[in-house]
C-alpha cells in the first residue's frame, strides 16, 4: 500500500491572495477553459461524496434553462466540520471569489450562502466582507451573493434539503434524480458546493491545475482542511496533503494512547488501533469531510456510539421509515444488549437493521449511521457487551 | 393592532409574502419574541395565505424555531460527542444550580432557558454553549458561572 508523507500545506488560509485580480486572469479565459482547469486538476468535493467539481459546473452550465444558481452550503453541520467556520471567518473574499468563477462558467447572476444557524455570529462580519466584494467586482461581474440563515437543522446540509429550507420549507431531502445541476434552487439547474471547495476551485484559478493536482494521490488530488479533535493535544484546523497513512496522522496529533479515529464524524467509519497502518485518508481509503476525532483508551466506544445514534436519531428528518425508525431502534437495541436485557447476538441483527438502513433510506443521513454503527460495533464489540 | 400582529405585518413587508420568504419572517419573530406563539403563526398563515398547518409544520422543523416561550437569554450547551468528552455534562449542571433550574426549563423571571443542542461547531474548544447567538467556548464551572452571573446582572 502507497501513501503520503503526512505534510502541511497553505494554500487556504496563509496564502496572500489579491481576489480581483485572479478574478481578472479567470475572466479573460473561456467559460470551457475555465471549467477544464477544474477538470484537469482533479478537485472532487469537500463534503465526503467526492463528486468530481469540474464534472457538476460543466452539467450546470450545459442545462438549458434561463436562470441557474450557484449555492455555498454552510450548514455542513457534521460534528467537527468546524473547519468551515474557520474558512468563512478567515478568508471569506475566496469563499466569495470561488463564487464568483463559478457563477460566471455557469451563467448565475445570483448565488447563496446557506449559513448554520449556529454560525449567525458570522453574519456582521461576513456582510460586511460581502458589501466590500461586491463592490471590488461590480464592473467585472453581474452577480449578487445573498447570505440566508439556516435554524438548526442537520439534514439542511443535505443539498435538496438545503432547496427545501431556501424554499420556506420543512428542511426534507428529494427523491433524486433530478439532480441539482437539472433542477436544485426553485428547480432551476443550480451548482451547490461547499465552503471548501469553492476556496479550492478558486485557488486552482489562481495557481493553474497543476500545482493542485502534483499534490495527493491519483484518487485524491489536492489537499484537505482536516477539523482534529478529542484526545489530542493540538485540536485545531489544518490543512494536510490527501493520501497519507491513519498511523502517520496519530503520530502527529495523537496522545501517544490513541485507540481509535472517526474519520469522517458522526457519519463516517471508525478505524482502530490495529488497522492505522493500512489505513488512507483519501478516497482510495475513508474519505472525509474534513472531519477526525481521535479517542483514546480512556474513552468508551459504547458512550462514543450511543452518543452518534442520539445524534441521528434527534437530526434524522422523519420523513423516511428506515432512518427514522431505525436510528430509534438501534439506540435501543444497543441499551438492551448494554443492560443484559438482550444477548450479545442481537448485535448481529442491529447490524442487519444499520444495512437496511443504508439501502433503504432516502438521503445520505440513513445511509451514512451503518458507517459508524458497523465499524464501531466490529471493532469493539465486547465494550458494547460488558 | 396587537403587537405581534403588527410585528408580521412588518416582517412580511419586509421580505414579500411569498413561501420563499417564510423562513426570514419567522426567524424575525423569533428574534423579537424570542419564540413563536400560535398567534404569530397564525398570523403567518395568513399574512402569506398559507394554511397554519404548513406554517405550524414547517416551523417546529428547525430546532432554533421555538413554540414553546423562551427566556430573553436562551442558552444552548453542545452535546455533541467533543463537548460530551470535554465534560459538557459538569458545564450542565453548573448552569442548573446557578439558576436553579432543570434542562429544558425557563426561570420564573422568564430571563433564562436552558437548553441542548447539536454540534456547534466548535469541537476543538469544547466544551461550548451559545447565549442567543453568542458562542462561548473551553467551558470550565468557574467559567461558565461568571458568564451567566454576567448576563444576570443586565
Amino acid at each position: 500500500m502507497t501513501y503520503k508523507k503526512l505534510k502541511r500545506i497553505d494554500l487556504i488560509f496563509h496564502e496572500d491572495c489579491d481576489c480581483r485580480q485572479v478574478l481578472e486572469k479567470t475572466f479573460s479565459k473561456s467559460n470551457d477553459e475555465v471549467i477544464n482547469d477544474i477538470l484537469e486538476s482533479g478537485l472532487k468535493g469537500r463534503g465526503g461524496a467526492g463528486f468530481p467539481t469540474g464534472l457538476k459546473w460543466k452539467f450546470t452550465a450545459e442545462q438549458p434553462s434561463d436562470e441557474r444558481f450557484v449555492i455555498c452550503n454552510a450548514d455542513e453541520g457534521e460534528p467537527g466540520t468546524f473547519k468551515d467556520r474557520e474558512i468563512l471567518f478567515k478568508v471569506p473574499s475566496k469563499v466569495f471569489s470561488g463564487m464568483a468563477v463559478c457563477a460566471k462558467v455557469i451563467g448565475a447572476k445570483k448565488g447563496y450562502i446557506y449559513l448554520r444557524g449556529e454560525y449567525r455570529f458570522l453574519l456582521p462580519q461576513l456582510t460586511k466582507a460581502l458589501d466590500v466584494f461586491h463592490k471590488e467586482i461590480k464592473d467585472l461581474l453581474d452577480f449578487e451573493i445573498i447570505i440566508q440563515m439556516g435554524s438548526g437543522a442537520y439534514i439542511c446540509g443535505e443539498e435538496s434539503a438545503l432547496f427545501e429550507s431556501m424554499e420556506g420549507k420543512r428542511g426534507e431531502p428529494r427523491n433524486k434524480p433530478p439532480y441539482p445541476t437539472i433542477a436544485g434552487f426553485r428547480n432551476k439547474p443550480t451548482v451547490i458546493n461547499n465552503v471548501e471547495t469553492l476556496v479550492y476551485a478558486f485557488m486552482i484559478c489562481k495557481h493553474g491545475p497543476t500545482r493542485f493536482k502534483e499534490l495527493g494521490t491519483s484518487d485524491s488530488r489536492g489537499s484537505k482542511v482536516f477539523s482534529v479533535s478529542g484526545d489530542t493535544p493540538i485540536a485545531g484546523i489544518y490543512e494536510l496533503e490527501l493520501g497519507m497513512s491513519l498511523d502517520h496522522f496519530v503520530e502527529e496529533f495523537g496522545d501517544g494512547d490513541t485507540k481509535a479515529v472517526q474519520v469522517g464524524g458522526a457519519a463516517g467509519f471508525c478505524v482502530p488501533r490495529k488497522k492505522f497502518n493500512d489505513t488512507i485518508i483519501g478516497f482510495e481509503g475513508v474519505p472525509t469531510g474534513g472531519s477526525m476525532k481521535v479517542f483514546n483508551s480512556s474513552r468508551s466506544m459504547y458512550n462514543v456510539l450511543h452518543n452518534y445514534l442520539e445524534f441521528f436519531e434527534e437530526e434524522s428528518c422523519g420523513q423516511c421509515t428506515p432512518c427514522r425508525v431505525g436510528c430509534q431502534q438501534l439506540i435501543k437495541g444497543i441499551e438492551a444488549v448494554k443492560k443484559g436485557e438482550q444477548k450479545a447476538a442481537y448485535l448481529d441483527q442491529l447490524m442487519k437493521l444499520s444495512e437496511t438502513m443504508k439501502l433503504a433510506s432516502k438521503c445520505g443521513l440513513g445511509q451514512s449511521v451503518a458507517n459508524s454503527f458497523s465499524s464501531i460495533v466490529d471493532n469493539f464489540r465486547e465494550e458494547m457487551i460488558y | 393592532m396587537p403587537e405581534v400582529q403588527e410585528l408580521v405585518k412588518s416582517l412580511a413587508e419586509k421580505y414579500g409574502r411569498k413561501r420563499e420568504n417564510l423562513l426570514h419572517i419567522l426567524q424575525g419573530i423569533v428574534e423579537q419574541e424570542r419564540y413563536l406563539s400560535d398567534v404569530a403563526l397564525t398570523e403567518v398563515a395568513r399574512e402569506l395565505d398559507l394554511s397554519a398547518a404548513q406554517v405550524y409544520g414547517t416551523a417546529t422543523f428547525y430546532s432554533f424555531l421555538d413554540t414553546e416561550p423562551r427566556g430573553k437569554y436562551v442558552v444552548r450547551v453542545c452535546r455533541t460527542i467533543s463537548c460530551d468528552m470535554k465534560g459538557k455534562n459538569r458545564i450542565i449542571q453548573a448552569i442548573e444550580e446557578t439558576l436553579k433550574i432543570r434542562l429544558g426549563e425557563t426561570t420564573q423571571n422568564n430571563k433564562f432557558t436552558l437548553l441542548e443542542t447539536n454540534c456547534m461547531g466548535w469541537c476543538h474548544e469544547g466544551p461550548a454553549m451559545l447565549i442567543n447567538d453568542q458562542a462561548y467556548t473551553n467551558l470550565t464551572e468557574e467559567k461558565v458561572i461568571e458568564i451567566i452571573m454576567d448576563y444576570a446582572k443586565e
